[in-house]
């Protein structure tokens, strides 16, 4: 087995009296879709906090190829190339889909400290944003403002901006959420295509999608990891179904 | 592209052009205090543009500006009473303690965000405010008088009206066209994004404190350059120059000109002290008359006074 990308190891935090994340401990190797599921509560935003370095963890490590990164900043984990989507979309509403792009292209392309030259003309910028928002299908939309656009478009440019800094690792926390049907079938099909190109670590309440992408998928239940194998493992894992997936099946059904 | 000459340019550049026709018409009708009136609106143009890059542009609601119009104005003040009034060396020392200042004004403001940052940045003011009142040798309280300009050798005369407003315009075209350039490069792109959602930002990997502290330094330098203009113009320098209503004042006039446009500022200013000027000549209680008006406008127009011009170039 290659050297994972992303290994995390101990990985512990408490609120209080409450565990969020207890003992975490999973790989993902290169090129690997891996999905992270679990009932609400199960800490996963939790995870994807001190992934992104927005939350300190009490103890354990996280490596990201080869490096610890546990004590990093989250902007210097995305410069070492550790995208992320937020669950609630998190855009610059009052700029264009264009402008959102190109700043994420921009943040990885030096220092930002020119004062002098109009950024909004430099191809340098503006091209890679450009391809990045034709790869998710928003190209037509590229000048409106964001706020004027719909929730689909917002999960489509989130992972737009992901996509346009050419990361090792894309980190998609629930992209599907809030979506319809048809909206969730066309993000299906663009991660069917990233796979492959990309490592992805996603988060997503969509079982149906989980199980349709992900090469391995780690089942979190009040902050442990219960199991993390093939899809086809998981779905026979006697304690997934139990804590997770005869209730998500149920709802599916009858509700 | 939109039309150059479209209604919102058309009244800018009458504007512009009529502030630079300022001195002839007041010549003209032998009218001093017109030039007077109008170079004091100049300079707090220019304090009020420099405080509209931090919170029109940045999101930075300093209540604390009118620190650095005090820190500029002293900076003249006490050089010219040790007898130094070469503006050569007046001026650099009041632009780099200027700079100074916000660092450290920054440096600890900018970790907090909204009401903090608000409150933070008005008690470093109070502080300045007061330290200005504790000046026993340079008088204190009550001030101090600034017996001669700054001195430029045979370049210009500040003593010279005509010449001090041309040069106080000429600060201000410089600090807009700063102002305009700083805004739609990469640095004000990563100042704006940090307005608008800084968390995202750091997300996709910029290091958002040190570009927002390096603003707030540049905001802070230009205000200094424009206190060192209204102690040269007032020839006199107390604490009440940075009373916190002075950086009440400059917000006023950022929100009421239109905030995050480069031009709203300076519309703000003339609005604001214009007003003040007519409204004061009809009653003694003009900011009965004032504080509605003032409300009228934050409330039906956005935008501002700029805002308001811009909608009408979709009319």
């Amino acid at each position: 087995m290659p050297e994972p990308l992303l290994e995390i190891d101990g990985l512990t935090k408490r609120f209080g009296g409450v565990v969020a994340s207890d003992g975490i401990r999973l790989a993902v190797a290169p090129g690997e879709l891996h999905a992270i599921i679990g009932p609400n509560g199960a800490g996963k935003t939790t995870l994807i906090g001190q992934l992104t370095g927005e939350l300190a963890p009490d103890a354990g490590r996280i490596r990201f190829g080869g490096t610890d990164i546990t004590r990093l900043p989250a902007h210097r984990r995305s410069l070492m190339g550790l995208a992320r989507s937020f669950q609630i979309t998190s855009l610059f509403l009052d700029f264009t889909a264009l402008d959102n792009v190109a700043l994420a292209v921009q943040a990885h392309a030096g220092h930002s400290f020119r004062f002098w030259r109009n950024a909004r003309r430099e191809r340098a910028l503006r091209e890679p944003a450009h391809k990045a928002l034709a790869r998710v299908g928003l190209v037509e939309r590229a000048h409106c403002i964001v706020a004027s656009m719909s929730h689909g478009e917002h999960r489509q440019l989130e992972i737009a901006m992901g996509l346009a800094t050419a990361p090792r690792m894309l980190l998609l926390d629930e992209p599907m959420a809030g979506m319809g049907p048809e909206e969730s079938q066309r993000m299906v099909a663009l991660l069917r295509e990233l796979k492959g190109e990309l490592t992805i670590l996603l988060v997503e309440h969509d079982m149906e999608a989980v199980f349709a992408l992900a090469d391995r998928i780690t089942v979190l239940v009040y902050g442990r990891v219960i199991a993390s194998d093939t899809p086809a493992v998981v779905r026979l894992n006697a304690e997934v179904r139990q804590a997770y997936l005869g209730e998500q099946e149920a709802v599916i059904r009858h509700g | 592209m939109r039309a150059l000459a479209n209604p919102r340019n058309l009244v800018v550049a009458a504007i512009l052009i009529f502030l630079a026709l300022v001195p002839v018409y007041a010549q003209a009708r032998a009218n001093p205090y017109l030039l007077s009136l109008f170079t004091r609106i100049i300079i707090l143009a220019m304090a009020a543009v420099s405080l509209n890059l931090i919170m029109g542009f940045g999101g930075m609601v300093s209540f604390g500006h009118a620190a650095y119009i005090g820190l500029g104005g002293y900076a003249v003040g006490i050089l010219a009473q040790e007898g130094i009034t070469a503006g050569l060396v007046q001026w650099p020392v009041a632009i780099v303690t200027s700079a100074l200042l916000a660092v450290v004004i920054g440096a600890f403001s900018l970790r907090t965000r909204g009401v903090y940052f608000i409150m933070i940045t008005l008690a470093f003011a109070q502080m300045i405010y007061y330290v200005g009142v504790g000046l026993e040798r340079y008088g204190g309280d009550d001030g101090l008088s600034i017996d001669r300009r700054s001195q430029f050798g045979g370049l210009f005369n500040l003593s010279n009206r005509t010449v001090f407003y041309y040069v106080c315009f000429g600060l201000l075209l410089a600090s807009v066209y700063l102002v305009w350039r700083l805004v739609n490069s990469r640095f004000g792109l990563v100042i704006q994004g940090a307005r608008s959602n800084d968390r995202r930002m750091r997300a996709i990997g910029f290091p958002t404190y040190r570009y927002r502290l390096v603003c707030f330094v540049i905001a802070g330098t230009i205000c200094g350059l424009a206190g060192v203009l209204l102690a040269n113009h007032t020839d006199f320098i107390s604490p009440a120059t940075m009373h916190w209503t002075r950086s009440g004042d400059l917000i006023v006039m950022a929100v009421l000109g239109g905030m995050g446009t480069v031009l709203g500022p300076v519309l703000g200013a003339l609005a604001l002290l214009l007003l003040e000027e007519a409204l004061s000549g009809l009653t003694e209680y003009w900011q009965v008359i004032l504080g509605p008006l003032l409300l009228a406008v934050v409330l039906f127009a956005r935008g501002g006074i700029d805002g308001m011009l811009a909608s009408l170039n979709r009319a």
